[in-house]
């Protein structure tokens, strides 16, 4: 294939994008060189040394980190809730919109309502209603029930892009075979839409680790992660904060990297069978 | 068969359909209930009186509110729809290989697996008054102070918004374009069309759906914002959903029921304005 000739719009649309990828990541940057500042630096540069000081001062409990550990293990077990909830509710909502259903649109909207309304009036809501019937609320029940109202909506989008590829026939040709219906789903339906679901999973996840305008004023006693690094963003005068970030940082990535390394495991064995398959 | 069918759909959505009423309607519906009850300290009392709403009405404040709102909202828009535009158009159709598309799309995404409340500090030793910024500019002698109003100040609030929601705008767009057949754009150059006039007459008017979509998640994430606002503005500015927070916070519910009200009226007017340009359903689902 001969190279088109790059039009000048090319370098200058480079040049706009490399300008966007700094405005993105120059923050992000001074946060990740930051939280190696020596023992005696502050908040800004220059560096004074490079140092795990402030790490140290992470793990062992220091002035300015809070109850950072416990809010990280409160936001874990909520962020494993939401996921595994949203992708089972998700799942079986998207698989009811293969056929009409009384209420379909009224449920649609409502889901891209759910979506589009600013997170607080969710929020507020739902805090209103447990306050008029007198219940407290608490992370496991309201905390997880706020934090759907916006996972939920964004997992049936998923599974309408997912299921918008999906060919009828594989499941035709296995009821055909006299497939029950609790067959045909595990065996043809599921592994198919396998990577969306995971997709589903993952995407619960990652919004309910930094989720709080909905779920701040439905916690109950006790902080998560965003909503403890809120309450010490006031106070920060150490590069204690720049530390959180980047561990907080290396762990999504790592999480988000294995999962997409997952999906593309999945999708080369099939890609492999169905060649042996056709060939 | 059919009705057996209908039946399992039921089944399927009953849990979907559940959350969303408990957790949506009916909450939101409560809030306009509340909204006309009468409150004293720290409790709410149910009977109907109109004080809410007229307070909001005759006061200035509300107004002044509403104006920093809707002007941070049109720069907002104004900036990351350019911005998003250009980036997809660039990325869409001047990257060559799809291996590199994802990739450039996913350099944009990485930054937001940083907690938001992280993103907020990042910005102190760039933009404060011994940042980076001040540093350079100072050591280039182009200023001899350090410049203060990088920091806490309607610049750094809205230069953060540009940060955060650009992607917002980016994403559906990107969408948008990755759907226009390729022949199109072919055939448009075949006839002696210029680049500028490919996007103006076949890109642009293709790539509406995903600017309106855009437009949604920047307009509804500017106006409902009070976090952001508050931290970046050093608690100087304050907007409709900043002072509605702030009476939740001093349990004044039933006037931050009037307040949601009012806001969630303008909030989704938008929406619905904007969606009788485009078929959600199908944009999202195809």
């Amino acid at each position: 294939m001969s190279r088109r000739r790059r039009s000048t719009s090319f370098y200058v649309l480079s040049f706009i994008f490399l300008l966007f990828v700094l405005f993105l990541y120059g923050p992000m940057f001074c946060v990740y060189l930051l939280s190696f500042q020596g023992p005696t630096g502050g908040m800004s540069f220059p560096m004074r040394g490079f140092s795990l000081t402030w790490y140290q001062t992470l793990f062992e409990g220091g002035r300015g980190v809070g109850d950072l550990g416990n809010a990280f293990w409160r936001s874990m077990r909520l962020c494993v809730i939401v996921a595994v909830l949203s992708s089972l509710i998700a799942v079986a909502a998207g698989l009811a919109y293969r056929r009409r259903f009384f209420g379909s649109n009224a449920v649609f909207y409502t889901a891209i309502m759910s979506m589009v309304v600013p997170g607080i009036f969710v929020g507020f809501g739902i805090a209103l209603a447990l306050s008029l019937f007198g219940i407290k609320s608490d992370w496991w029940y309201s905390g997880v029930g706020a934090q759907l109202t916006w996972s939920l909506p964004f997992g049936l989008l998923i599974m309408f892009i997912v299921l918008g590829r999906f060919n009828p026939a594989y499941e035709e040709a296995a009821t055909d075979l006299g497939a029950t219906p609790r067959q045909r789903f595990l065996y043809v339906i599921l592994p198919i839409i396998l990577p969306g679901v995971i997709g589903i999973t993952m995407a619960g996840f990652t919004s309910s680790y930094d989720e709080s305008a909905r779920s701040a004023l439905n916690m109950g006693t006790g902080n998560t992660m965003p909503m403890e690094l809120t309450a010490l963003l006031g106070a920060a005068t150490t590069p204690a904060m720049f530390a959180v970030g980047t561990l907080t940082t290396l762990f999504m990535f790592t999480l988000v990297i294995g999962t997409l390394l997952i999906i593309g495991r999945i999708a080369r064995r099939r890609q492999v069978r169905l060649n042996a398959a056709t060939a | 068969m059919n009705k057996t069918a209908n039946f399992a759909s039921l089944l399927q959505i009953t849990p979907f359909a559940l959350v969303m009423l408990l957790l949506v309607i009916v909450p939101l519906g409560i809030i306009f209930v509340v909204s006309f009850f009468d409150y004293g300290y720290a409790q709410i009392i149910p009977s109907i009186i109109w004080d809410n709403y007229t307070d909001i009405f005759f006061s200035r404040v509300t107004l002044d509110l509403y104006i920093t709102a809707f002007k941070h909202v049109a720069i907002v828009w104004a900036i990351t729809a350019v911005l998003g535009f250009f980036i997809a158009y660039y990325v869409i159709f001047l990257v060559q290989t799809n291996f590199w598309k994802a990739i450039f799309l996913m350099a944009c995404a990485i930054p937001f697996w940083t907690s938001g409340a992280i993103r907020m500090v990042s910005w102190v030793p760039l933009l404060g008054r011994e940042g980076l910024v001040n540093q350079a500019l100072v050591g280039l002698g182009i200023i001899k102070e350090p410049i203060s109003w990088l920091l806490y100040s309607d610049f750094s609030v809205l230069l953060s918004y540009v940060n955060l929601l650009t992607l917002a705008m980016l994403g559906p767009i990107a969408n948008s374009m990755a759907k226009i057949d390729q022949s199109l754009i072919q055939a448009a150059r075949d006839q002696g069309a210029t680049e500028w006039q490919t996007i103006r007459e076949i890109i642009l008017p293709l790539a509406k759906p995903g600017i309106a979509i855009g437009s949604i998640f920047v307009i509804t994430g500017v106006m409902g914002d009070f976090f952001i606002v508050k931290k970046m503005s050093g608690s100087q500015i304050n907007t409709p959903a900043g002072s509605i927070m702030n009476m939740i916070t001093a349990l004044e519910y039933p006037p931050a029921a009037a307040q949601s009200v009012i806001m969630l009226i303008v909030v989704l007017g938008i929406v619905a304005a904007i969606l009788r340009v485009v078929d959600v359903r199908k944009e999202l689902t195809q």
